[in-house]
């Protein structure tokens, strides 16, 4: 019996030495959405970053615009949706790169573009010392402790007379010279860099060790710092990053306000705009903000004849959202059609089934 | 008379079933002891009955009603009082401020401030502490104490001995006459077969979410409650 | 040196209306540990309905407040119940946004009703009245009068909570929401009932504040901030301590304010940044943060 069992397999080699075996998985990152989505994020990444070539001034300058505003979103997404650093004070930020903006270009004479990356880099210093007095408060007071903090740069610099205190000054003067379809086109460039920027960096950030923590810190910040993840540490990068980000949304947006007063840098307008896009959207989602953006700038335009009426609409919209789908209108329909377009978790996959 | 029946309960924590169809009978003035191993069940059994738990399925009768479903602050007004897990005494509150809020639900009865006292007469001396300030044995106649004060009909009793002495213990179920005199039905839930076995008239054990076993103390074998307790 | 002491006591007696402004955030945070966004639009949303009120009936606007601080109450019954008890689902987040957006259609609300353009309570001279102390000491009525509201607030809350079984009732559901129900204590009533009592005195804040200064539908930030910074300062949970921290920023802001009409509010906050580095826990610690 036994003979005729080894006849009957004549095909198989003798036995070599036994190979070590394969994993009975693999590790998938990538999804079908995954690919459409990279394949879309390039191809609409270049036809923005062509719009001086085939689009009117009008789309360019709202493209601007819902680009840098998109990147605000990202940056409070990553403090509070992966964070969990709900702050309500980022105007601060904004605030102090639009500042920064006068110094750099209108007191010390630099280009108004690099005054943009400067503007980031000083936002993210002062976040430093912001950070250790903000971080004493937990929880809804961070919130609101945050919030003080704008409130007391904005004092500041509103009894600053060199900045022209109150009434603010133009930067006008700083873009003569720089011929307008460059201005323009400039402006756009830097506001696709910011937007599509952030969004892709948050992506790379998630899917690295980095973005592994900050979930874990996200899920239970107990678990996450059992498990050696040094969450404080974690937190202060996150608040300095996000920082960074709204300082160089300030210059650039006020480049495109053209004038710089207190109360419009560090209104409060800046911190709801963004917490309307990443709620409404779906928070801890990196495609949320861009839903989140959509819902924003078309109901803007809807209701562009009721100023009054688009905000009440508006946060009507994200009270409801918050209690009726948490998950924002994007964490809903990826849940009801399995959608990840930016897939950042890891899955096994059985050999059998994936291969 | 039949105090309390429950038919085919069956809780879920999410996804997960903790309770598959529970049936139990209580009569008026009996003592019953629910025994089983850590997670047999037996906090989601008295905490569905307190209306903590919504039930998934099944029915739950007190005292001729249908109380399936109803929330817990209505469920003591009707009669059915729970010493939870881990006596949960409310930090801010006094012993005797403790004591009074177990009277919120204002049910007519035996229990007043002064009968609680002469039963656990610790208490009266402590009265204005903040009831964590106390030992353990005495946190717990608080939490029971609270119990009483909204005059039940049914005690429910989750795990009195956890974290306590057994000479305290001891101290703390030699009261139980003095509770069941005024004609409480009382459930004590225990890990430590023992000492609730001690007291019972009848026990059920659960097991995994299943009664694996029900009847009288003395009526059934050692090796009989040990296979059901542990499922060997 | 008279002129100091008279800055030092205005600012003692602002402490009144900053505490009034911070008792009803301090009492549904304590009991719900609710962080009420939309906080400082209750209370200018309070001046407005007085503002309707007064210059409608042309009544006295202390006889209004006993129509603002019911009608505030019923108020926030129906919003805990409707809108507020659905938020509090465990996340910091939900209560935080839902306020949110609470806060921004009342502002918007407020402007369509009432215009952007800034009010005030006309109450026919008893804002500007003062008592002299002799010496060139001085201090205004008003502020007396609004002080002597915020003790007896504080001292009412204070009986409420320490003597009544409603007091007893709001204490055990801090402590523990559960097992207060097992005490038989309807938890949803009783958020209902804490948000009434910390909206009625949102209307007596809202009526003073619009006797005190002209307010915009867009003042409600600030005043949520205030409150905060004084309920931080004051130590969680501690109402005395409340009122301290409403003092401590009172004298501060009327400090700074006469070092440089600039400064003012900048003193404050700054006051509060620091006792934040100091003292984080604030002055009369009490609830614990969760």
């Amino acid at each position: 019996m036994s003979m005729d069992l080894t006849l009957a397999a004549p095909a198989e080699p003798a036995a070599p030495p036994a190979p070590p075996a394969p994993p009975a998985y693999r590790v998938e990152r990538a999804t079908r959405a995954s690919r459409i989505g990279a394949a879309a994020l390039g191809l609409a990444t270049l036809a923005l970053l062509a719009m001086p070539w085939w689009a009117d001034r009008a789309s360019i300058r709202s493209m601007g615009e819902i680009l840098y505003v998109l990147a605000l979103a990202q940056t409070w997404n990553l403090l509070a949706g992966y964070g969990g650093l709900i702050s309500m004070g980022q105007q601060a930020f904004v605030g102090l790169g639009a500042y920064a903006l006068v110094v750099f270009s209108l007191k010390l004479g630099l280009n108004v573009f690099l005054a943009i990356p400067l503007a980031g880099l000083t936002a993210a210093l002062i976040a430093i010392p912001a950070a250790t007095v903000v971080f004493r408060l937990r929880g809804a007071y961070f919130a609101v402790g945050t919030w003080v903090v704008a409130e007391v740069f904005r004092l500041l610099i509103t009894n600053t007379m060199w900045l022209a205190g109150g009434n603010g000054l133009s930067v006008i003067s700083a873009l003569t010279g720089i011929p307008r379809w460059w201005r323009e086109s400039a402006i756009l460039w830097f506001a696709v860099v910011l937007g599509v920027g952030s969004t892709l960096g948050l992506y790379l950030v998630l899917r690295s060790r980095f973005g592994l923590a900050l979930k874990a810190i996200r899920d239970s910040e107990a678990a996450a710092e059992s498990v050696g993840v040094k969450v404080p540490a974690l937190k202060w990068i996150v608040y300095v990053a996000a920082a960074f980000g709204c300082g160089a949304v300030g210059a650039l947006a006020f480049i495109t306000k053209l004038r710089v007063a207190p109360d419009a840098a560090f209104s409060l307008d800046w911190m709801t705009t963004m917490v309307f896009l990443v709620v409404i959207g779906g928070i801890g989602t990196i495609e949320g903000p861009l839903v989140g953006a959509a819902v924003f700038f078309g109901l803007r335009w809807l209701l562009a004849d009721y100023g009054v009426v688009y905000m009440i609409v508006l946060g009507a919209l994200a009270t409801l959202v918050m209690l009726k789908m948490p998950e924002g209108l994007y964490g809903f329909l990826a849940r009801c059609y399995r959608l990840d377009f930016f897939p950042v978790q890891r899955r096994l996959i059985p050999r059998d089934q994936g291969e | 008379m039949t105090l309390l029946r429950t038919r085919d309960l069956v809780v879920h924590y999410g996804d997960f079933q903790a309770l598959f169809g529970i049936g139990m009978e209580i009569a008026d003035g009996e003592t019953i002891a629910i025994i089983g191993s850590n997670g047999a069940g037996k906090s989601t059994f008295l905490r569905s009955l307190a209306g903590l738990l919504a039930p998934s399925s099944g029915r739950i009768e007190f005292a001729g009603v249908d109380i399936t479903g109803m929330p817990a602050n209505r469920v003591v007004a009707s009669g059915l009082a729970l010493v939870p897990e881990g006596r949960k005494l409310f930090p801010s509150l006094s012993v005797e401020e403790n004591l009074l809020i177990g009277g919120y639900a204002k049910r007519k009865g035996p229990w007043s401030l002064e009968r609680i006292y002469r039963i656990f007469p610790d208490l009266k001396e402590k009265r204005r502490n903040p009831g964590t300030a106390l030992s353990g044995g005495q946190q717990q106649m608080v939490a029971i104490g609270r119990a009483l004060m909204s005059n039940p009909r049914l005690l429910l009793c989750d795990e009195l001995s956890l974290g306590l002495a057994p000479i305290v213990v001891k101290d703390i179920y030699a009261r139980l006459p003095e509770i069941l005199a005024e004609g409480t039905s009382v459930v004590v839930v225990e890990q430590d077969i023992g000492q609730a076995m001690k007291v019972a008239d009848r026990f059920y054990c659960l097991q995994e979410g299943h009664v694996s076993l029900a009847g009288k103390p003395g009526e059934v074998g050692r090796d009989q409650v040990s296979a059901a307790y542990f499922g060997v | 040196m008279v002129d100091w002491i008279n800055t030092v006591l205005q600012g003692l007696l602002l402490g009144g209306l900053y505490a009034l402004f911070a008792t009803g955030l301090s009492l549904s945070f304590g009991i719900m540990r609710l962080v009420n966004i939309a906080h400082g639009d209750m209370i200018v949303l309070a001046a407005y309905l007085a503002y309707a009120v007064v210059t409608h009936f042309g009544i006295n606007p202390f006889v209004a407040l006993l129509l603002i601080v019911p009608a505030m109450a019923a108020w926030g019954y129906v919003l805990q119940r409707v809108v507020l008890s659905r938020s509090l689902t465990g996340s910091i987040l939900t209560p935080l946004m839902v306020t949110l957006g609470l806060s921004i259609i009342t502002q918007n609300v407020l402007v369509s009703v009432f215009s952007a353009d800034s009010r005030a309570i006309p109450a026919g001279g008893v804002e500007t009245a003062a008592v002299p102390l002799g010496g060139g000491v001085t201090l205004g009525l008003y502020p007396l009068i609004v002080m002597a509201t915020a003790i007896g607030v504080i001292v009412g809350l204070q009986l409420l909570l320490g003597r009544t079984e409603l007091g007893r009732a709001f204490r055990a559901t801090s402590d523990d929401q559960e097992t207060a129900q097992l005490m038989g204590i309807d938890n949803r009533l009783l958020y209902g009932l804490a948000m009434a009592i910390a909206m009625g005195i949102v209307g007596l804040a809202g009526v003073y504040l619009g006797i005190r200064a002209n307010f915009d539908p867009s003042a409600g930030p600030s005043h949520l901030i205030y409150a905060f910074e004084a309920v931080v300062i004051g130590g969680l949970g501690s109402l005395w301590g409340t009122l301290a921290g409403g003092m401590i920023l009172g004298v501060s802001q009327s400090i700074g304010f006469r070092l440089d009409p600039g400064w003012g509010i900048l003193a404050s906050h700054l006051a509060f940044l620091a006792v934040l580095v100091l003292k984080p826990n604030g002055l009369f610690p009490r609830t614990r943060d969760r």
